[in-house]
């Protein structure tokens, strides 16, 4: 099964039924694949099914819908526009670069995702529309930079398309009237129960999300087995919705996937242990023998579950495992290996929504009311504008029959919204040598402390470790302080000191944060004394040469940056290094998270 | 706004997650605990509860024709409006549903508060107050799904009402007071982010929900929904029966919950518990000792006991601890420790 046919075949698995499937997310920089893909989905979307586009920077009124102002000035009574989901209602929507969706955004899709329809209170309009529509994310993000994980985890297929070659085709194989004829089919295709616990158990077993993506997984099944002319899921569309569904989301290395039930904690607990014993008898008996308390009255499934017997869930489970772990990416299974990839995961959210969040100006808290056209980003403030020009109607020759409201450019009232620059404060933190464990440890209490003290203030926080061969994003940027415990949990210390690394990523990462308009800090803490090079090979010379040269690197991207040094004695070294990347240096032989704290808070408010 | 009667998952078909279950149907029994939070992962059908609750809820007497559904039988609580008539003629009452309202996200604070009447500010000139989701929400609840995500405006709009149990509008040359006492019930992800703790003390109870990890849980979990799914109405109906008798024991537990005792021995324990655990003010004692009761109520006792404390301690204390974040354990452990070390472990007790 190449990775072409399955795309090809993601086209027509989501054409039969956009809604129920919730969508797809197209993961690639512009690509020929990515045309293609969106080419063949338009032709196999039935005729007259809406299909829209939107940007993923889109403002509430368009997205949800609101008040028409030309409409209703014209009318004289309030009328509403529809947003763009509620004109898709029954067909697609396409959101353009959606690595940059705010959770916000993320979170208004969710909820017409959830509810199929979309709830509007707006600027003295209070409506509701159905809205039963899939989604095409088209996500172009680098690296970690990609859509919010609240709404991946609503759609059904997560699909990369980077890898594709140039001149790769996507050539659906099925018909218009077959996607037709599935379409009739699919509400009378059953699916037995063994494979609804199959499918639950191949998804604890790779750790593969909620239970939202298992209830997808069983939804693409059954679409598979319509579009296949079949009335009842078999084993192959099972296998298939393992591989398409649920192993992108896999988080657990199939080394581990042997003991299920132990796998899904969040935190990472101990290293993945060799796979030596075969799978225990990991799947329980198929009846449900352990239900809740309250139980339907009578239990209709029972006499179902006899008939097909060639189905085993147990073995069926293992049949879907093995295709689902075959098919998850190579690349994929690397990161998971460094358990990187849920923080990466989580993520997400945080990352993407900062700029966005920034950029629209019509955001953030209103902070009165200005004068002025509603260019651009402005809003209209609707009330106020029709309070200004109510006195002047008698003078502007509205006589008492004429029912409509004479509103000239003067009586324009825009909402103004206050919005403060986001700060990011990135620790990179020396975990090198025999006192790591303890600066860690106190750095880490600084950036709880911060965040307890900051939420409201909204105001991020990364954390970057540096030991041995390089520098690690240990704790992405955040304001969530339950992430911040998570990943700052158990880091082991000791090795060398890659000092120029880490200060490549800390700048890395801060002008990252500065193209989203965010003002980043950088604190080092560390003694300075760097003893690995950039290319990760050990030597105290190059690896200080290295080291200034990033320094002075660093100094030319200008961001505020406080070099703590926690030598017992401070070294003239550090004090070198700091000035060439234009840091102000503080030596704190014994830094704690409260002293800590105190000085970012000191450096980061001026 | 007009809510198409949709059918909603039965909440007696929620798989698990029983100490949500229970603090939604406390909180109904006694509106006064102050609302419930549920924060936690993903898919865990957080909303799903919320929406069953509202289709739980046995209906209540309001004053025809009030907008702000005034209950009758309070006078010192009716509306101005109501207040004026209820001088001059008797206040004729029907029965309506309790109102669950959401709080759709991206929603204006006009919509919320109330603000002028578009409509006929514009066609007749009138200046007219509409009133807003707070005014729909009173003596029901009030939802708002992913609850850390929203506007600071508005936040501060809600931790006042919810405090005062009043909206004050004073926009477009209106000036209006009303009556807006709801429960507020909130659910988010606290991976997207904290929530102010203002905002959080308003809320009575706090459960974490967690993704079901065990197979059998998990299974039943992609059944039900999958079943629910194909057929709506069937499923309702095929649960019925749970709903309704899970209705009638709100019902009796709300009539039961004046005559509950509380014994001294109980009030001690319970401030023990706060004085442990440090918890500021009076508030997290004075939801203790309700929620406990309502327990209780709920469960046909006819006194609380420790056993009921031991119980709803968690999810109403474990949102008040004072921050301290460098301490490791999470709070509910916090709140573990604490109950084991004033009121005993489990097994003395029960034995």
């Amino acid at each position: 099964m190449s990775a072409e046919s399955d795309a090809a075949l993601i086209v027509s698995l989501f054409a039969v039924d956009p809604g129920a499937l919730g969508g797809v997310c197209l993961r690639s920089p512009v690509h020929p694949a990515r045309d293609q893909w969106l080419q063949a989905l338009r032709a196999s979307l039935p005729e007259g099914m809406p299909l829209r586009k939107v940007p993923s920077g889109i403002p509430d009124g368009r997205l949800l819908g609101g008040l028409d102002l030309v409409a209703t000035l014209k009318a004289n009574r309030p009328i509403a526009e529809r947003g763009v989901l509620a004109e898709a209602h029954g067909g697609v929507v396409i959101v353009t670069m959606a690595e940059r969706l705010t959770v916000q955004t993320a979170a208004r899709l969710n909820a017409v995702l959830d509810a199929g329809e979309v709830v509007t209170a707006r600027e003295g309009v209070t409506i509701s529309h159905p809205a039963r529509l899939g989604l095409v994310l088209l996500d172009e993000g680098e690296e970690e930079e990609r859509a919010p994980v609240s709404l991946l985890d609503r759609l059904a297929f997560l699909l990369d398309l980077g890898a594709f070659s140039m001149h790769a085709l996507l050539t659906p194989e099925h018909e218009a009237a077959d996607l037709e004829a599935a379409r009739a089919r699919l509400p009378n295709v059953e699916i037995p129960d063994q494979v609804l616990q199959a499918l639950c158990a191949t998804a604890i077993a790779l750790g593969a999300g909620s239970p939202r993506v298992t209830l997808l997984a069983a939804r693409v099944a059954r679409v598979a087995a319509a579009l296949d002319g079949r009335l009842e899921v078999g084993e192959e569309d099972a296998v298939l919705a393992g591989r398409l569904v649920l192993a992108p989301r896999a988080t657990i290395a199939p080394a581990q996937s042997a003991e299920p039930p132990a796998e899904p904690a969040p935190q990472p607990e101990s290293p993945p242990e060799p796979p030596a014993d075969p799978p225990p008898e990991s799947t329980p008996p198929p009846e449900p023998a352990d239900q809740p308390p309250a139980e339907p009255p009578e239990n209709s499934e029972s006499d179902r579950e006899e008939k097909p017997p060639q189905l085993d869930p147990e073995i069926l489970a293992d049949v879907i495992l093995a295709a689902a772990q075959a098919a998850i990416p190579a690349g994929l299974l690397a990161r998971i290996r460094s358990d990187a990839v849920q923080r990466a995961a989580a993520r997400a959210g945080s990352a993407g929504r900062t700029g966005a969040l920034r950029k629209s100006g019509a955001r953030g808290r209103p902070s009165g009311i200005g004068t002025g056209p509603p260019q651009g980003s402005a809003r209209l403030n609707l009330i106020e504008t029709l309070r200004a020009a109510a006195p002047w109607q008698r003078l502007r020759g509205r006589v008492g029959g004429d029912a409509r409201v004479r509103v000239r450019p003067d009586d324009f009232r825009i909402t103004r919204y206050q919005q403060r620059a986001q700060t990011l404060t990135i620790f990179a933190v020396d975990a090198s040598g025999s006192s790591a464990l303890n600066r860690l440890a106190e750095a880490k209490g600084a950036v709880e402390l911060l965040l307890a003290d900051c939420y409201v203030r909204r105001d991020q926080v990364a954390v970057i470790a540096f030991r041995g061969k390089g520098a690690d994003l240990l704790l992405p940027p955040t304001r969530s302080l339950v992430r911040a415990k998570r990943s700052l949990a158990g880091l082991p210390g000791g090795g060398g000191t890659p000092l120029a690394a880490a200060i490549d990523a800390a700048g890395a990462l801060a002008a990252l944060s500065q193209r989203r308009g965010e003002t980043p800090t950088i604190i080092f803490l560390t003694d300075g004394r760097a003893n690995v090079a950039r290319d990760g090979s050990p030597g105290r010379e190059r690896g200080q040469a290295n080291a200034l040269q990033a320094a002075r690197i660093l100094a030319a991207a200008r961001v505020a940056t406080l070099f703590v040094d926690t030598s017992p004695r401070p070294s003239e070294l550090a004090r070198e290094l700091a000035a060439s990347m234009r840091a102000q240096y503080l030596a704190l032989p014994f830094a704690n998270a409260r002293s800590l704290s105190a000085i970012v808070k000191a450096a980061t408010a001026s | 706004m007009t809510m198409l009667p949709r059918p909603v998952f039965p909440f007696s078909a929620i798989v698990a997650q029983d100490e949500m279950k229970l603090a939604m149907v406390c909180s109904a029994i006694d509106p006064s605990i102050g609302g419930v939070l549920v924060f936690g992962d993903r898919g865990t059908g957080k909303s799903t509860a919320v929406r069953a609750l509202a289709a739980l809820l046995p209906p209540m007497h309001a004053v025809v024709g009030c907008r702000y559904g005034c209950d009758p039988a309070a006078r010192e609580a009716l509306c101005e409006e109501c207040q004026t008539r209820a001088k001059s003629e008797t206040l004729k009452d029907r029965l309506v549903p309790v109102p669950v309202v959401d709080m759709p996200l991206g929603v204006t604070e006009d919509r919320v508060v109330g603000a002028l009447d578009l409509e006929r500010a514009l066609s007749q000139g009138v200046k007219a107050f509409e009133p807003g989701l707070l005014a729909r929400a009173n003596r029901g609840f009030l939802y708002i799904d992913e609850v850390n995500l929203l506007e600071d405006h508005l936040v501060d709009l809600l931790i006042d009402v919810a405090a005062s149990g009043e909206n004050v509008v004073e926009r477009e040359g209106l000036s209006v007071r009303h009556p807006a006492r709801f429960v507020l019930i909130g659910s988010g992800n606290p991976e997207e982010g904290e929530l102010r703790p203002q905002l959080l003390d308003r809320f009575g109870l706090s459960v974490e929900v967690k993704t079901p990890t065990e197979l059998r849980s998990r299974i039943e979990v992609i059944k039900r929904r999958d079943e629910f799914e194909r057929d709506k109405p069937a499923f309702v109906a095929k649960w019925k029966k749970q709903d309704d008798a899970l209705r009638r024991k709100i019902v009796a537990g709300r009539k039961r919950l004046a005559e509950i005792v509380l014994p001294d021995e109980v009030l001690e324990q319970a401030a023990k518990l706060c004085m442990q655990l440090g918890t500021d003010g009076l508030r997290a004692e004075l939801t203790l000792i309700r929620a406990a009761r309502s327990l209780a109520s709920y469960e046909q006792a006819e006194s609380v006991d420790v056993a009921h404390l031991r119980r709803v301690a968690p999810p109403a204390l474990r949102h008040r601890l004072r921050r301290d974040p460098l301490d490791e354990s999470g709070s509910t452990v916090r709140v573990e420790r604490a109950i084991a070390e004033v009121l005993g472990e489990a097994e003395v007790l029960n034995g």
